[in-house]
């Protein structure tokens, strides 16, 4: 069997049992990539020659010689960072994300930076300066976003995983879209020091994986308190994957009915009911529960969101990296603001641009209360209707996308289509609680459909373990994309 | 509530960004749309509801004010479109 066909936790088995050689697992990914990176476009930077020679050094560490494929917003010393954006296209940070200094304590080889929508501004990839990024299931798809890079480099076996980042669903909707394993962790329990920010109450880092082994694995790795990272809560992390369990006999199941509405497509409700079937045979207790502010919840991620990106945003104008564009005609009297202005707006894609001018409008004198203070006050609604949910159940399953993965194109002209496409998975960026994608079936389109898995707040062991049941006991985690049969 | 031309320039001058002509338009009639969309919220009452900040109420995080290592200065200019002296070059203020 090829390398390139195992699991991250199965590589570092065959590693710490010296079958095989790090630096045997880089030269085989490497290989694939580029040989067939060309139709996916996952990959926006890989320097194979420094990733083998990395690879040929590596002697200890959990995780020793296992390659991963990293998002384009996490800063990795010396090499280009460049979120997706043109804003950033020559942007080498001169720092490591603490998420990155772990992984290479742990021995991972960093195979290369993986394409995103900009500033992880979009549900398709299709916002990225540097072009889409297309589905390995079918490749006139999209494959969802912002992640969409990190989901299709693990679906084409391009990496036996990666890291992405969530603030409404990026990390589980391309996870969805592309038949993988993906997690939100609990706000705060994975330092975001270094992942170049979107939206900081709502973003965290989390894993793309083939299986929820693995998924149990990296979090392992990368969770934990970080003083570096002042909204890092300092509760110790358990040992996920030694606690990997397969019983979910007597698991309280809530089904919010607000989920399996109108706009859901036949196939993805389906595969989910069928999946909650699975739950019940295995001794799962099912119950329908309320969660009443669900429709709600877009609208107040999206002023949210674009509000706190308009802050972070201001960063980039110019002075201490990325783009500066002073040629043109004069907009300003002064020059200094001229620049800002000329290097704002062409250094800033049609997205980007959007959410800043919408986040700045909502928090502008006069329109403060009206949008960003009463969307405050409506997330708490929304945090509410979990913690009654929570009383009850010990978890909650929906779909993870309302639709299997969209043609690309198809949804590019009208915003708020796209941002309709996140309504199941902001919630619990709103409400900070843990989320996980895994695949559980297919539309008649054979494109895979995610069942998402919610749970309490630094719960993601519960998350974990009926997931792990599940994937023990079905098979559609292992189906594989035919440009990735072998 | 609608949104103007003039609206959307003035929000883009306090963003500092300079919009074309055809964006302008574009974003006029989008924002319009999606700020509809966002009226949704009015229907709730919220007169007695806290706003939430740090999800898992985290507040004032202090660490002990000690000296760390940091980015050297050639580090922190490593990126810098232009620089001079070891400072930030930028173009003239007044």
């Amino acid at each position: 069997m090829e390398l390139t066909q195992y699991s991250a936790y199965e590589l570092s088995t065959m590693v710490g049992k010296g079958d095989i050689y790090p630096v045997d697992i880089a030269a085989a990914y490497l290989k694939r990539i580029a040989a067939l990176d060309k139709n996916i476009h996952a990959f926006v930077h890989c320097d194979p020659e420094a990733v083998l020679k990395k690879a040929e050094k590596i002697k200890t560490g959990r995780l020793r010689g296992v390659p991963i494929a990293i998002k384009d917003n996490f800063c990795v010393k010396g090499q280009p960072t460049t979120c997706g954006s043109k804003i950033l296209k020559d942007f080498r940070p001169p720092y490591n994300a603490t998420v990155i200094e772990k992984l290479e304590q742990e021995g991972a080889i960093i195979l290369g930076k993986v394409n995103m929508d900009e500033f992880a501004f979009g549900s398709s990839c299709e916002t990225s300066a540097y072009g889409p990024t297309h589905n390995p299931w079918d490749i006139t798809r999209a494959p969802g976003g912002s992640s969409g890079g990190s989901a299709a480099a693990v679906a084409a076996r391009f990496a036996p995983w990666a890291l992405g980042s969530d603030t409404g669903g990026s990390i589980r909707q391309p996870a969805s879209l592309c038949g993988v394993v993906g997690l939100k962790p609990t706000y705060g329990r994975v330092s975001r020091y270094g992942l170049i920010a979107f939206a900081s109450s709502l973003d965290q880092i989390g894993p793309l994986t083939l299986d929820v082994r693995d998924a149990a694995l990296l979090s392992s790795v990368i969770s934990g308190y970080d003083p570096k990272d002042s909204t890092s809560v300092n509760i110790p992390v358990p040992d996920y994957l030694q606690l990997l369990g397969e019983n979910v006999k007597g698991l309280k199941i809530g089904i919010p009915k607000e989920y399996f509405i109108t706009g859901i497509e036949d196939g993805v409700k389906n595969a989910v009911m069928q999946a909650i079937e699975v739950f019940r045979k295995l001794g799962a207790q099912i119950e329908e529960i309320n969660l009443p502010h669900t429709e709600y919840a877009v609208a107040t991620y999206y002023i949210v969101a674009p509000s706190e990106a308009s802050s972070n945003l201001a960063r980039f104008d110019g002075v201490q990296y990325g783009l500066r564009v002073t040629k043109g005609e004069k907009v300003s009297d002064s020059g200094l603001i001229d620049m800002y202005m000329k290097t704002r707006g062409e250094g800033f894609g049609q997205e980007a641009l959007r959410r800043i001018i919408l986040g700045t409008y909502s928090l502008s004198s006069g329109y403060y209360d009206a949008y960003y203070l009463k969307a405050l006050k409506v997330r708490t609604k929304i945090g509410e209707d979990f913690k009654k949910a929570f009383a009850r159940v010990d978890c909650i399953m929906t779909p993870t996308s309302p639709t299997g993965a969209f043609k690309l194109g198809e949804r590019t002209d009208d915003p708020l289509a796209m941002y309709l496409s996140d309504i199941f998975t902001i919630s619990a960026n709103l409400a900070g609680i843990p989320a996980l994608s895994i695949p559980c079936g297919f539309t008649p389109e054979n494109l895979p459909v995610g069942l998402q898995i919610l749970g309490k707040p630094f719960d993601e062991q519960t998350l974990f373990n009926a997931a792990h049941a599940y994937q023990q006991s079905t098979n559609w985690h292992r189906r594989k994309p035919a440009m990735a049969q072998k | 509530m609608s949104i103007t031309k003039d609206k959307i320039i003035y929000v883009a001058k306090l963003a500092r960004i300079r919009l074309d002509e055809k964006n302008l338009d574009h974003f006029t009639s989008q924002l319009d749309k999606i700020l509809s969309y966002m009226e949704k919220l009015n229907q709730l009452n919220t007169d007695d509801t806290a706003q939430t900040s740090h999800v898992m109420g985290l507040s004032n995080v202090f660490r002990p004010d000690e000296n760390t290592a940091s980015l050297s200065n050639e580090e922190a200019l490593s990126n810098a479109p232009e620089q001079e002296n070891g400072h930030f070059k930028v173009p003239k203020i007044i």
